[in-house]
Order: C-alpha cells, then sequence, then structure tokens
C-alpha cells in the first residue's frame, strides 16, 4: 500500500540536518504499522514524506501504486485526499463548530450541501459525538478533539489513516479509548494505518508491525510481537523497557541488599518466555527433575496482539552443578534464558 | 434644545451647512480610502505571508520587493506623501485636489499600515491548521480564504479598527489639497478666527466616529472568536 524507496530527507544547506536518511519501508494493505522513536529520530519527518507535507531530497514514495514524490500541485491534492492525517495538537478550525469541521474536506467536492451533512453526520456518530454537532473546538475535550479529527480525516474516504503522535497530548485513559476507535476503524473498513508515536504502550496495543527509528535511520523492523520479545538493538530495548516494569525490578535488585547478597550456589535469572512454552508448568518440573528451586521475584504478562509474551525474574537456588543444566533445559523449551547476577564466589 | 446650542456652540449654529458639509467630507473620505485600504491591504498582507519564507507559495523576490516597498511607504510622512504622489494621483483620479486629489495618498499612505496587521494577523493562525489543510488536499487559493482569512479574521479586525482609527487622522489632513473635513474645519474656521466651540464640535463629532468604528470592529471581532 504504502513504499518507501531510499528516502532522505535533508533540512537546510550544506550545515544542515539530515532528518531522514536511506529509509526504505513497505506497509501493506489493512495493516497497522507503527514507527517509534524518541524525539527528533526523524520519525514525523517520515511521515509527512508519506503525504509530501516534506518534500523528501532523494528517494521515492508510492502510495496504492501512485508515485506521489513525481506529483505536483492539483494531482498531488487529488492523492493526498486518499490519504487522511491525524495530529499531537489535533489540528482542528477553532471557528468553525464540529460539524463544519468534519464537512471542511467535503466542501467544494461536488457534493451537495444536504450529502456533505449526511456523510459528516455518520461519521461523527462512528466516532460517538453525534450530541457535539453544534460545539466548538474549545468546547471539547482533548480526547473528543482528536475524535473530530479522526472523523474529518476519514470524511474523504482515505485508503491510508496517518496518525502523528495522535495520542501523546492524552491521559491513558483517552489514549486506550482513541487507540480502541483506531482498531475498530482498521477491523471495520480495512483501511491502512501509519502510527507515529514514542509510547511503546501505543505500538503494543494498536500495532501490527513496527519500525524502530535512530538518528534519521530505521534501526529495526518486524512483528511487534517477534521485537518484544527478541528486541536486536540497544534502543529498542530501552523502548521495550519503558513499557514494562522490568527496568525498575533491575534497579530494585541492585539497591536491595537481600538480593544483591545471594548464598553460594544461588543465582538471579531473568526469564523470558513465548506462548509455546508459556503453558508448561516449567517451575515445578525444575525443581522435580534438577532439585533446583526458583524464588519468583517479579513476574510479568503481557498480550502483544493475540500472543502471550512472560517475563520472570527468579532467584535459582540448588546444587552449583545442576543450575546449567536447568538453564539448558529451559532453553531447549523456547525460554529465553538471562543470568542477572550470580553469587559472589569471592 | 436650540437655544442650548446656541449658547454652547454660537458659531457652529450660526453656519451650520459648513459644519455638516465637513462631517460629510471626512466621512466620505474615510469611506472611500478605508474601503480601497482593507482590499488592498488584505491583499498585500496575504502576498507578504504566502510569499514569505516558509510560506504556502514561497517566492522570496516578490516577498522582498513587498516587503521593502511597504517599509519604503511607512517612512514618508503624510504631508510629503500626498506631494510625492501628486503626478500619480493627477493620472489615476484626473485631478490632483478636492477629495478625489487626496484619496490615493490616503490610500497609500494607510496600506502599508494595515498589511502589516494583516501580515501578522496571518502570522499567528496556527501553523498546524495550514499543516492539516494542506495534507486535505486543499490548494493555496483554498488555504487563503478558508483557513488564514477565515481563522484569522477576529486578529484582522482588531488590526483594521486600529488602521481606520489612523486614517481619520490623514483625512484631517486633507485640508492641504483643499478637501476639506473636520480636521480643515478646525483649524479654518476654529483656530483661525480663535473659535473654540467650533473646535470642541470637531473633537465631538471624531470622537463619536472614532467610537463607532472601535464598536464594529471589538463586534466583529468577538463574533469571530469561539
Amino acid at each position: 500500500m504504502i513504499e518507501l524507496q531510499h528516502v532522505s530527507k535533508h533540512f537546510g544547506g550544506e550545515k544542515g540536518v539530515h532528518a531522514v536518511r536511506d529509509v526504505s519501508l513497505k506497509i501493506n494493505r489493512g495493516e497497522i504499522f507503527g514507527i517509534v522513536g524518541f524525539s527528533g529520530a526523524g520519525k514525523s519527518t517520515l511521515v509527512r514524506c508519506i503525504n509530501m507535507l516534506e518534500k523528501p531530497t532523494e528517494g521515492k514514495v508510492f502510495v496504492d501504486g501512485k508515485e506521489l514524490t513525481s506529483l505536483k500541485g492539483r494531482a498531488l491534492n487529488q492523492e493526498r485526499k486518499k490519504i487522511g492525517m491525524i495530529f499531537q495538537q489535533f489540528n482542528l478550525f477553532a471557528t468553525r463548530t464540529v460539524l463544519d469541521n468534519v464537512s471542511f474536506p467535503l466542501r467544494y467536492s461536488g457534493m451537495s450541501r444536504k450529502a456533505i451533512r449526511e456523510k459528516a453526520v455518520s461519521l461523527l456518530k462512528f466516532v460517538e459525538l453525534e450530541d457535539k454537532i453544534d460545539a466548538y473546538p474549545s468546547q471539547l475535550s482533548g480526547g473528543q478533539k482528536q475524535r473530530v479529527a479522526i472523523a474529518r480525516a476519514l470524511a474523504s474516504d482515505p485508503k491510508v489513516l496517518l496518525c502523528d503522535e495522535a495520542t501523546s497530548a492524552l491521559d491513558p485513559q483517552t489514549t486506550t479509548s482513541i487507540l480502541k476507535l483506531l482498531k475498530k476503524l482498521n477491523a471495520e473498513t480495512g483501511i491502512t494505518i501509519v502510527v507515529i508515536t514514542h509510547q511503546m504502550q501505543v505500538v503494543k496495543e494498536l500495532c501490527q508491525r513496527v519500525a524502530v527509528m535512530e538518528k534519521g535511520k530505521v534501526v529495526e523492523e518486524g512483528e511487534v510481537y517477534s521485537i518484544f520479545a527478541g528486541p536486536k538493538k540497544p534502543i529498542t530495548q530501552s523502548f521495550i523497557n519503558t513499557a514494562s516494569n522490568l527496568s525498575r525490578v533491575q534497579e530494585f535488585i541492585e539497591e536491595n541488599p537481600a538480593f544483591s547478597q545471594l548464598n553460594p550456589g544461588e543465582k538471579i535469572i531473568r526469564l523470558k518466555y513465548l506462548d509455546t512454552s508459556a503453558a508448561e508448568a516449567l517451575v515445578s518440573s525444575l525443581s522435580r527433575e534438577f532439585g533446583v528451586d526458583l524464588n519468583i521475584i517479579f513476574g510479568n504478562i503481557d498480550w502483544i496482539g493475540n500472543h502471550l509474551l512472560g517475563e520472570l525474574i527468579v532467584i535459582a537456588s540448588g546444587k552449583t552443578e545442576n543450575i546449567p543444566a536447568a538453564i539448558e533445559y529451559l532453553q531447549n523449551k523456547n525460554v529465553e534464558v538471562e543470568v542477572i547476577s550470580h553469587d559472589d564466589p569471592a | 434644545m436650540m437655544t442650548l446650542l446656541e449658547k454652547w456652540f454660537p458659531h457652529v449654529v450660526d453656519k451650520p451647512a459648513k459644519f455638516l458639509e465637513s462631517i460629510q467630507e471626512t466621512l466620505v473620505m474615510t469611506g472611500w480610502a478605508g474601503g480601497l485600504m482593507l482590499v488592498f491591504g488584505l491583499i498585500l498582507g496575504v502576498l507578504l505571508i504566502v510569499t514569505k519564507k516558509g510560506g504556502i507559495l514561497e517566492c522570496p523576490v516578490a516577498f522582498q520587493i513587498l516587503d521593502k516597498a511597504v517599509n519604503l511607504f511607512r517612512s514618508i510622512p503624510f504631508v510629503i506623501l500626498i506631494a510625492f504622489l501628486m503626478n500619480i494621483t493627477k493620472a489615476i483620479m484626473g485631478t490632483r485636489i478636492g477629495i478625489k486629489g487626496v484619496i490615493v495618498p490616503l490610500v497609500v499612505g494607510s496600506v502599508p499600515f494595515f498589511s502589516r496587521q494583516v501580515e501578522s494577523a496571518l502570522a499567528g493562525v496556527n501553523p498546524g491548521l495550514i499543516e492539516a489543510a494542506k495534507a486535505m488536499g486543499v490548494g493555496p487559493v483554498g488555504i487563503i480564504f478558508r483557513v488564514y482569512l477565515r481563522e484569522g479574521l477576529a486578529a484582522i479586525a482588531r488590526g483594521a479598527t486600529i488602521t481606520l482609527i489612523s486614517l481619520i487622522g490623514l483625512t484631517a489632513m486633507a485640508g492641504y489639497v483643499g478637501a476639506g473635513g473636520l480636521g480643515d474645519y478646525a483649524i479654518t474656521y476654529g483656530y483661525n478666527y480663535n473659535r473654540m466651540d467650533i473646535v470642541w464640535a470637531s473633537v465631538i463629532v471624531i470622537v463619536i466616529i472614532v467610537t463607532v468604528i472601535q464598536f464594529i470592529g471589538t463586534l466583529i471581532a468577538k463574533k469571530a472568536t469561539h
């Protein structure tokens, strides 16, 4: 549906900034694709290259088979109508009512006033705001504003919806409701959604695939589940940590002497297991077969898409020679094992 | 009533036709020059904002020319501007005296100021709205009329009020080219004959005109804000 080929964007002359460097991506029809990165990573510029709000300095952009990088003026505006966009700051027209905001893209398009009104009202029903038709944006809450913005972006029946930090200005509860709305939209209409965010939570709850950006480059890309299960780059790891309590647990272990002073033979181990191995009674079989006891100090189980991803931090104690065997057993069961700390042999 | 007016404004009541004529001249000058100023100032202000760096029709050459021209005409005092423009006035209006002769300098004298007011009003329009409209596939003309002018209307109305009031100040100098008006009335019949009541009457009428303009401007700005 969307294809970026070696897209680069350079701002300002020779001393300027390389906001996007040689990015190639393919986003499939009907999928929800996430682009994450810390601020300044170039993700906002990249998403603007999709609808030519920023013209790439190099590379090609295809949306629905049309090369947008070759279009200008009216022809480009015609294609832009097929790409909806919503923003962090909502960008509603303050002097227009909710109904007029949603009608805005349809005016001067040859539709009758009556048809425009009907369509706008049905979109507002979809976003559950039909009772706010005559309100002005200043009378709405942040979540309601974003719902109006979504209705407005959908008015011209786009095939793609670009979301630029659409939930970053909202509280967690409102964020969840907007994410639900986007999911429902994707499920009911099959619209392709591209989500730009720095919140890993959003990726986890909404996206099917994700690209991680750093310094203008895409450093890692794949299914959200496999990225969460096995991040390859440090930046990806640090993003995933923001979405779980794991980083705090590690601090807790380091600061707490009860955990840093281990008995001889004890190890603190982090286990990460995927849904294939989750069902098995691993803990009890370890103690039965290897005489290794696992004392769970932290556990976290997450649903990512339709998959299960579990993480445990345990203190393993037992005969010193049995622990490596137990670890090997776990690894054979597809559990990822990482030894965080040993007892002090000195 | 009449006796009271005779008591307070003896010289005004003595020749009421001259007084009413001066009011009419001020209103005609303000109306014509103000109307033309609004049209040309809006056009120029919009051109400044869209041709500016990062504007929707970015064009550095056009922007530099307009920007410098606005600065040039803003720096010329009005009385000198009347003289400076006399040949152009004659070419456009067929005369360089009377009300007809003062309209051109009034417009040229007030448009640069108003265009700056429009420019700053439009610069205050949230750039996110321009971006949103662009993303919707709205072209430059649509963005100017449906986003810039609409969203900037309240600020434009406030700028227009200020400019129209200062325009009335300029019309007071129209007497130099025989266009009459309240300024001329106050100087010729009041100051020169030391008749304070004529000056007072002029001041009162001017204050009323300014108050009405201010009222309308504030009303429009209020209506355009949500």
